[in-house]
């Protein structure tokens, strides 16, 4: 294949055609599927009445996001082993959601990870703090999603006018802001589901197709890949990207910290746990969930290698996206327009359905944490509590088009890795702390989550990766503010995973222990009797 | 951590009535011990809830004790199983490169054990659940919910 053609490969117009064939589709499903959503249940939790296997695959879909899909598979088309470490990150932490937080959070809670801290303790200031972790870690997250749009567009629209992508990035958000307002979560369910079918389809068949050229053998594609590699047989062990120097060891160390431990803190993973009847079916999701993002990533490694052998590392740098665009060049090497039509789809599927479910999640929040709870003290009307959640997920899309607008050019997975941090940091211990922690009181639910919240942006700010980074180093690009004179960094590690997370559970356990007003048994025993039984738990609202 | 400790009254109430507690194994798995049933907020606080009583109730606490007999070690396993897989990536990556067979090495063989032993641990838990605790809980919450009428 020419070089020429990696700056826009393929046929656009095909590539259009069939994202807008998927966009079609997913909105007749949303529209049906939302005109039914009446209650707050309807619209914040699906009525509850997904099975175990929808929502588990439905899970997948909000976490495969193009960071997963793009990020990953280029990190390893580009530096081989050291983005498998990514993906081991990202599916061994699912085993804590399965172990320690499914079935307890559906039996607690009602719509938001706030509910579970509020069982242990009802406290406007503990609901708020959760409330702005939430909204805090869905914008990160949202954030770098928008950000994989742009680089993607130029690629596969042959869009590559800054203003032009910037349209298309408003062109998302406008359409995902639609799948929420209509769909609510039964909608933004079924999207996913779509989405996470025809995502899971399209790396098989790649894979298998990449695999065929190998003669079904892996130690061969991965001779191949070496041999293509100007690194050689070094990408086929870690340290290329993170084995530099101390620090990069270290602050890879803090990102499998974050990676392992962030799942269980992310909200939009969280909120989906409700939309099933029961904990059983909960337990049935996850483990589903389990398969589907364990045999991707699994995908993704062949796909990487398969890259960094037939499309090689350079073009893969030279092309628009970097390393996000080894996929579609790949898919493009092999298939065609055909087969880089389809990929191009399911990568902005991808992108559109994950935005989707993060708003879904935030204006959740804010509505039903902050409204109703905090601001009418509980007694708020159902449908005026819908009206503000649609009128929020609105104002987050905006805020996400135009966030996904000034942060183009950063490395997707490199910023899920820090809402991660975040995520992990700033709600992960007050779960865990009220769901298993009899003496956990209400300044130690403060304590860790402004504590984690605080420490985990703030040492970001302080970090490489807003200043003193002029240039790109090897796996750390540079810093968001490229100006060599300004840098006001003092953490040397860009993810303040190894220092926020532990310092938050800190921070918990010393909150806790000062307190003078101890927990309330009481509520303790209520909450852990329904945790393990599911007694008085919220229902389907179909059963 | 609760899910640790054996079952106690709770130590806030002032005079909680505090459960006959260590039954005779014999009794155990009686069925009706006298739980009180779930009483929701109407319950003054101080006085012996319905659900503390639950909690302090043998039942509860066999639930309890079964599923941090899984799911303790299973957490000790799966993080230390990963960081030592993270530590050796980070700090002995010529380990990592040691050849397996042909182009296959340790690194790539420990990575598909990680993925192995995620699968194996998620469908080992499932299982386990439905074949050791499910009926358990299933029990009690249908007694509890009983209560009511």
């Amino acid at each position: 294949m020419p070089l020429a053609a990696a700056q826009t490969v393929g046929t656009p117009v095909l590539n259009f055609a069939i994202f807008a064939f998927f966009v079609l589709v997913t909105l007749v499903i949303a529209v049906s599927a939302g005109g039914k959503n009446k209650s707050t249940t309807d619209y914040y939790a699906g009525g509850r009445a997904f099975t175990g296997w929808q929502n588990g695959i439905a899970l997948g879909g909000d976490y495969l996001s193009a960071a997963s899909f793009l990020g990953i598979a280029g990190i390893i088309a580009l530096a081989g082993y050291d983005g498998f470490l990514y993906s081991i990150g990202f599916l061994v932490g699912w085993l804590l959601v399965l172990l320690l937080v499914s079935e307890p959070l559906r039996n607690t809670g009602r719509y938001t990870m706030a509910d579970v801290i509020d069982m242990r303790m009802r406290a406007v200031p503990v609901r708020t703090a959760a409330a702005i972790s939430t909204l805090t870690v869905s914008l990160f997250y949202l954030l770098a999603q928008m950000a994989g749009a742009g680089a993607l567009v130029s690629l596969l629209l042959g869009v590559s006018s800054t203003a032009g992508q910037d349209i298309v990035v408003a062109v998302v958000g406008l359409l995902m802001i639609f799948y929420v307002l209509v769909g609510g979560m039964k909608g933004t369910t079924w999207v996913q589901i779509i989405k996470a079918s025809i995502l899971a389809a399209g790396a098989a068949m790649t894979t298998l197709w990449v695999l065929s050229r190998s003669g079904f053998s892996l130690p061969e594609l991965l001779r191949h890949a070496a041999a293509a590699s100007p690194a050689g047989a070094a990408v086929l062990g870690p340290g290329l990207e993170y084995g530099a120097s101390t620090v990069s060891k270290f602050d890879f160390i803090s990102l499998a910290v974050a990676l392992v431990l962030g799942t269980a803190g992310l909200p939009h993973v969280l909120m989906r746990l409700y939309t099933v009847p029961n904990a059983r079916e909960a337990r049935r999701s996850v483990v589903w969930t389990i398969w589907v993002v364990g045999l991707f990533y699994l995908c993704t490694l062949v796909l990487g290698f398969g890259a960094m052998w037939l499309v090689g590392g350079k073009q893969i740098e030279a092309a628009p996206g970097g390393g996000d665009s080894a996929v579609p060049l790949l898919a493009y090497h092999l298939g065609g327009t055909i087969l880089l039509g389809i990929v191009a789809a399911v990568a902005f599927a991808t992108i559109l359905a994950v935005v989707a479910g993060l708003t879904i999640t935030a204006s959740a929040s804010f509505a039903h944490d902050v409204y109703a709870s905090v601001l009418r003290k509980g007694d708020a009307d159902p449908v005026a509590e819908v009206r503000v959640a649609r009128i929020t997920a609105v104002v987050i899309g905006v805020v996400a088009v135009i966030g996904g607008i000034c942060a183009k050019g950063i490395d997707v997975a490199f910023l899920v890795g820090l809402a991660f941090a975040v995520a992990a940091s700033a709600n992960l211990p007050s779960i865990l702390y009220s769901l298993f922690w009899p003496r956990f009181t209400q300044r130690g639910a403060l304590w860790s989550i402004y504590g984690g919240l605080i420490s985990s942006v703030g040492l970001i700010i302080f970090s490489p990766v807003l200043s003193g980074q002029a240039s790109a180093v090897g796996a750390i690009g540079a810093s968001l503010i490229t100006d060599r004179h300004v840098d006001f960094a003092f953490f040397p590690l860009n993810n303040p995973g190894i220092v926020s997370i532990p310092l938050a559970f800190f921070l918990g356990w010393l909150g806790t222990v000062t307190d003078r007003n101890p927990a309330d048994a009481v509520r303790f025993a209520r909450m852990q009797v329904r945790a393990l039984t599911g007694v008085g738990a919220e229902r389907s609202t179909r059963s | 951590m609760a899910l640790f400790q054996p079952a106690r009254g709770s130590a806030s109430g002032t005079g909680a009535v505090r459960p006959a507690q260590p039954m005779p194994p014999a009794m155990a798995m009686q069925p009706v011990q006298p739980v009180q049933p779930a009483q929701p907020a109407q319950q003054a606080r101080g006085r012996a809830s319905g659900y503390e009583a639950v909690r302090a109730s043998r039942d509860f606490w066999t639930i309890r004790r079964r599923l941090s007999s899984f799911i303790v070690p299973a957490c000790v396993f799966l993080l230390g199983w990963y960081f030592l897989y993270v530590i050796i990536a980070v700090f002995a990556p010529g380990f990592m490169r040691v050849s397996v067979f042909g182009d296959v090495n340790v690194g790539l063989c420990f990575g598909v054990l990680q993925f192995a032993s995620t699968f194996a641990i998620a469908v080992g838990y499932r299982r386990w659940a439905q074949r050791r605790l499910d009926p358990l809980t299933d029990r009690l919450r249908r007694r509890l919910e009983g209560g009511r009428y």
